[in-house]
């Protein structure tokens, strides 16, 4: 059933070209920066590919949003947090690569630490010199902080506003705490001066674009485990709750439980495109649980088409593109030119980049097949209706808290 | 009074909301196996009385029984559609964004925990299950189309096939021929005494034409209590009934 679906015409083919192009990329872009010389133009440069290297990450963060925004309308303001919690179990790895190599030479207490006079390391920074230890960590530590969250959120049944408020302030919270130097995370300062992955030198093409071939990867598969869910009946579920949550208690369902199921496992995938970024990227600090950092993957959703799984990969792109070239020409300017693209996008285009396209594309058929009913003489009969496909067949109007409280009745 | 061989059993309910007492002193009993149709004017109570028995709203006072021994009042919405009781909301709700097969798989009885729906595949007997349900209700040529597509009487049809799917003992339907043409209105009619025949149900309707249709006992709502119970011949030539209906 599956791969019927998979090889299916519409949006479902959409997901399929999308993982191909990913898979694709990260076959061909590391010898083209590796193995081509530099004079030819099939070389890509190495800049180009750290810097979309960094763009997958964010865009698999905007992924992850996407599954509780787009399909459960959990408005999430928080989800730098997850990211940024990922890319610390990460950055703590990498930090104890540097072994005795960093500029106080102490072989078990990394730089910071020596510099904030710790006798003996931390507890929490046992087990983080082992990769598996740290990838663990990477997937459990977002994880569970969203299954506590939300365990108490849904079940209390914070919903709309109340819930985009308080994952903001939970993101707020973890900013504070992680700027404090006694927290045993390098303060304000992060965690910086990496040297191996794995044994291999991070700044090292090769490494680079290993890891730009590893987050197309993720990304595919993620893509992948996303549309799955979705299609599944649980994902059907999902809208329902989205939709008219009370309706699916009546029918006995707990809808605290399907919530608290996406919210878990887009926690989860935050967390891996955190790890992925934070040695593509070469350092982590608390500025990544700023909360204008999670209201910016909220526009990259937006931009693309939220409810559409390739939407907010192509919106994480294009604005991610957008900004790197804005900071470059007229830096003061870019969080205007955000904040004017957020309310650009919500005005002109409710569904984003993918939903005008989708009823572009409807319009062009229903008018194709209206002009080929004409020369046959007989009645354009064709519902429109039935050729615009909406995204997530559409997931409410433009509420930025998706489905209130509804009455029952 | 007994609860012995009573499906549903309400006694002394009281709600308030700001002071407001929107159910007062409301006692009901309906046997198992019993149809009830409930009147009474707008505000009445009728859809509160509903919440309290779904577990929406929580009584402040009274006793609220399921099956003779079944404290309603310590259970959640989840719980007490899990034990058996379905409802058919007065605004028809279905799942909009759902194709009207799919509205249906959501409501068909068995497992409700996340894992199974996850690798869930649909299995011959549901399937089967289905297809019985779409063409009781005279859906069976939409059943691919979205349910924001239908019009307001076939939302209410859904809505009643999603109670059937469900399977519930006790079956509230609130005002299910708001929106329907005449000739919808009997169908329904006939499609609850079907239902009727194996289940417990009170259905809210302010259609006097349909309750007749019913022929059934009455239960007659005003300001949170019940005002007059009987036959529909004996509770509309009730004085109180017909005062508070044309008077006021
Ligand atoms: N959640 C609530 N908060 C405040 N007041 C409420 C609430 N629910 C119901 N009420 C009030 O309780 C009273 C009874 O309402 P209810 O909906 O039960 O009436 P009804 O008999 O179903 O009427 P109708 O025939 O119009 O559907 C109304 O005055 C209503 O405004
Ligand atoms: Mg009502």
């Amino acid at each position: 059933m599956i791969t019927g679906r998979f090889f299916a015409a519409g949006a479902d083919r959409r997901i399929a070209i999308t993982i191909f192009i990913l898979l694709a990329a990260a076959i061909i872009v590391p010898p083209l920066n590796l193995a081509v010389s530099p004079a030819s133009a099939f070389y890509v440069p190495s800049y180009i590919v750290a810097l979309t290297g960094k763009y997958l990450c964010y865009a698999l963060l905007a992924l992850a949003l996407d599954l509780v925004w787009g399909y459960c309308g959990i408005l999430s303001l928080g989800h730098g947090a997850f990211f940024a919690l990922g890319g610390y179990a990460m950055g703590m790895y990498l930090m104890r690569q540097i072994g005795s190599r960093g500029v106080y030479g102490n072989p078990l207490l990394p730089d910071f630490m020596v510099f904030l006079n710790y006798k003996e390391l931390p507890w929490f920074w046992y087990g983080f010199d082992h990769f598996w230890f740290a990838a663990i960590m990477v997937l459990a530590v977002p994880g569970l902080l969203a299954f506590v969250f939300g365990w108490f959120a849904f079940r209390s049944r914070v919903t709309g506003v109340y819930l985009s408020i308080i994952t903001q302030a939970m993101t707020y919270a973890l900013l504070l705490a992680f700027f404090r130097n006694d927290m045993g995370f390098g303060g304000n300062n992060g965690l910086t001066d990496f040297k191996d992955i794995l044994g291999f030198n991070v700044q090292a093409d090769a490494t680079r674009s290993a890891l730009f071939a590893a987050s197309a990867i993720t990304l595919a598969l993620a893509v992948f485990v996303t549309w799955a869910i979705v299609g599944s009946k649980y994902g059907k579920l999902l809208m329902a709750v989205r939709d008219a949550e009370s309706r699916t208690r009546f029918l006995g369902w707990r809808a605290e439980n399907v919530k608290l199921f996406a919210f878990t496992v887009s926690a989860v995938m935050a967390g891996i495109a955190g790890a992925l970024y934070v040695p593509q990227v070469g350092i982590i600090n608390p500025g990544e649980f700023e909360p204008s950092n999670s209201i910016e993957v909220v526009v990259w959703a937006a931009v693309g088409g939220r409810g559409t799984i390739v939407g907010p990969i192509i919106g994480a792109l294009l604005v991610n593109a957008g900004k790197s070239w804005f900071t470059g020409v007229l830096p003061e300017f870019w969080l205007f030119a955000l904040g004017g693209l957020f309310v650009a996008v919500t005005l002109f285009l409710p569904k984003g980049i993918i939903g005008m396209w989708d009823s572009w594309r409807g319009n062009a058929k229903a008018m194709r097949a209206a002009s080929i009913a004409e020369e046959a003489g007989t009645d354009p009969d064709v519902p429109p209706a039935k050729i615009v496909r909406s995204a997530a067949r559409t997931p409410g109007d433009w509420s930025a808290s998706g489905p209130e409280p509804q009455p029952a009745e | 009074m007994s609860k012995s061989n009573t499906i549903l059993y309400l006694d002394g309910v009281s709600v308030s909301f700001d002071g407001f007492r929107a159910i007062n002193n409301l006692s009901l009993v309906l046997d198992k196996g019993e149809m009830r149709a409930i009147i009474g004017p707008n505000g009445a109570g009728k859809t509160t009385m509903m919440d309290i028995v779904t577990g929406k709203t929580r009584p402040d006072q009274g006793e609220v029984f399921f099956d003779g021994q079944v404290d309603l009042t310590k259970h959640d919405e989840a719980e007490i559609a899990m034990m058996g009781i379905g409802r058919k909301f007065q605004k028809p709700t279905v799942f909009e964004s759902h194709t009207i097969e799919e509205n249906l798989m959501l409501a068909l009885k068995g497992p409700r925990s996340i894992f199974p729906a996850l690798f869930h595949r649909r299995s011959v007997a549901e399937a089967r299950q289905i297809d019985d349900i779409l063409g009781i209700i005279r859906l069976g040529d939409k059943r691919d189309e979205l349910a924001a597509n239908l019009s307001h009487g076939q939302k209410q049809w859904l809505e009643i096939g999603m109670l059937l799917a469900q399977d519930p003992k006790l079956l509230l339907v609130d005002e299910p021929v708001a929106g329907m043409t005449d000739a919808e209105t009997e169908e329904t009619a006939r499609l609850l005494r079907d239902i009727a025949r194996d289940h417990s149900v009170i259905v809210v309707e302010h259609d006097m034409h349909f309750v007749r249709e019913l022929g059934v006992k009455v239960t007659c709502l005003h300001e949170g209590s019940v005002l007059s119970e009987g036959s529909l011949d004996f509770v509309s030539a009730d004085e109180r009934v017909v005062e508070v209906y044309l008077g006021r």
